[in-house]
């Protein structure tokens, strides 16, 4: 039932960037040359919602489905990881005009040259776990 | 129905967005897609490589459904709810890309000179996106996050952190659209 339920939120994920166009490499190219307000559009939307229903959860105790507590992990302290790893997958989202959710959609969608930015991805977290002790972060 | 065949607006989608984020913390679980680039290494034995690689995959499995979704998502969003797939990207954009060669912009859903299937036989159009891709992976695992988990679920619960990400994901895709772009096409 519980694995129905991830399944259905996945669907409705992957419609979503489809037909959003957030799945689109030109939409990125053009978010990135500020002609476009669509895609800050779409995050700033998303993110104002966001913003609104973790602050319910938080000052309501709202409990998850299954009547447990949602419990938001604070990320790690520190920049370098963040604006360092930040930047590099900027430019690869930037060349590959998709991110990790999108890739999937457009394989789903009947692109299968986006297998390769899908197996290049995966090969990058490797090399990423292979160094990162020598990584500031 | 046009609301639903036609491209969605920006309003719509975000609020799409921010729905499936409050679905995952409803169920207990937290909106990320990168964390599932960790589990595939896992899958392939990377933990003999590597600790990173070492944990209980079998605690990430929910978010493999959601990326199996994902997929099953595109194809219906591409096969049964579009009519056209061109996107209509603004005008100066268009004739920036023509002049970079990119002949189908604004009458298809990906350039065709990056991802025809034909792809697989052109060395610079393999090289391109895989270096994309593994900048895709190597940086949002550097990051802790990429689009979904930062940008979405990051700035949404107020963390610094996330911000930070949010300005080097700018920082890189600037770099590469505005000074790497003339230098590649």
């Amino acid at each position: 039932m519980r694995t129905l339920i991830y399944l259905l939120i996945g669907i409705l994920f992957g419609i979503t960037m489809f037909k959003s166009e957030a799945a689109s490499w030109f939409r990125i190219y053009e978010m990135f040359r500020f002609e476009s307000f669509h895609m800050y559009g779409i995050i700033g939307t998303a993110v104002g919602m966001g913003v609104l229903i973790i602050q319910i959860i938080k000052r309501f105790k709202i409990t998850s489905f299954y009547g447990d507590s949602i419990v938001f992990t604070p990320k790690n302290k520190g920049v370098s990881r963040y604006l360092f790893g930040g930047l590099i997958f900027g430019l690869g989202w930037a060349l590959a005009g998709a991110c990790p959710g999108p890739m999937f959609t457009l394989f789903g969608a009947g692109f299968t040259s986006i297998l390769v930015v899908i197996l290049g991805s995966i090969f990058g977290t490797f090399l990423y776990g292979l160094v990162k002790d020598k990584l500031p972060h | 129905m046009n609301a639903i065949f036609d491209a969605w607006h920006w309003s719509i989608s975000g609020l799409m967005i921010a729905l499936v984020m409050f679905l995952l913390l409803m169920v207990g679980k937290n909106f990320g897609m990168s964390s599932n680039l960790r589990t595939f290494c896992t899958l392939c034995g990377a933990g003999n490589r590597s600790d990173f690689f070492k944990f209980d995959w079998k605690s990430q499995q929910w978010n493999l459904v959601v990326v199996l979704g994902t997929i099953i998502g595109g194809y219906i969003g591409s096969e049964f709810l579009s009519t056209d797939l061109a996107v209509a990207i603004h005008p100066d954009t268009i004739e920036h890309l023509n002049s970079l060669g990119f002949k189908s912009a604004g009458s298809s859903y990906l350039p065709n000179e990056l991802f025809d299937s034909a792809v697989f036989l052109d060395l610079k159009g393999l090289v391109l996106l895989s270096i994309g891709g593994l900048f895709i992976g190597f940086g949002s695992r550097y990051a802790g996050g990429c689009t979904s988990g930062h940008a979405i679920s990051g700035l949404s619960n107020l963390q610094w952190p996330s911000l930070v990400a949010v300005i080097g994901f700018f920082i890189g895709g600037l770099t590469m659209v505005h000074f790497i772009f003339p230098l590649i096409f």
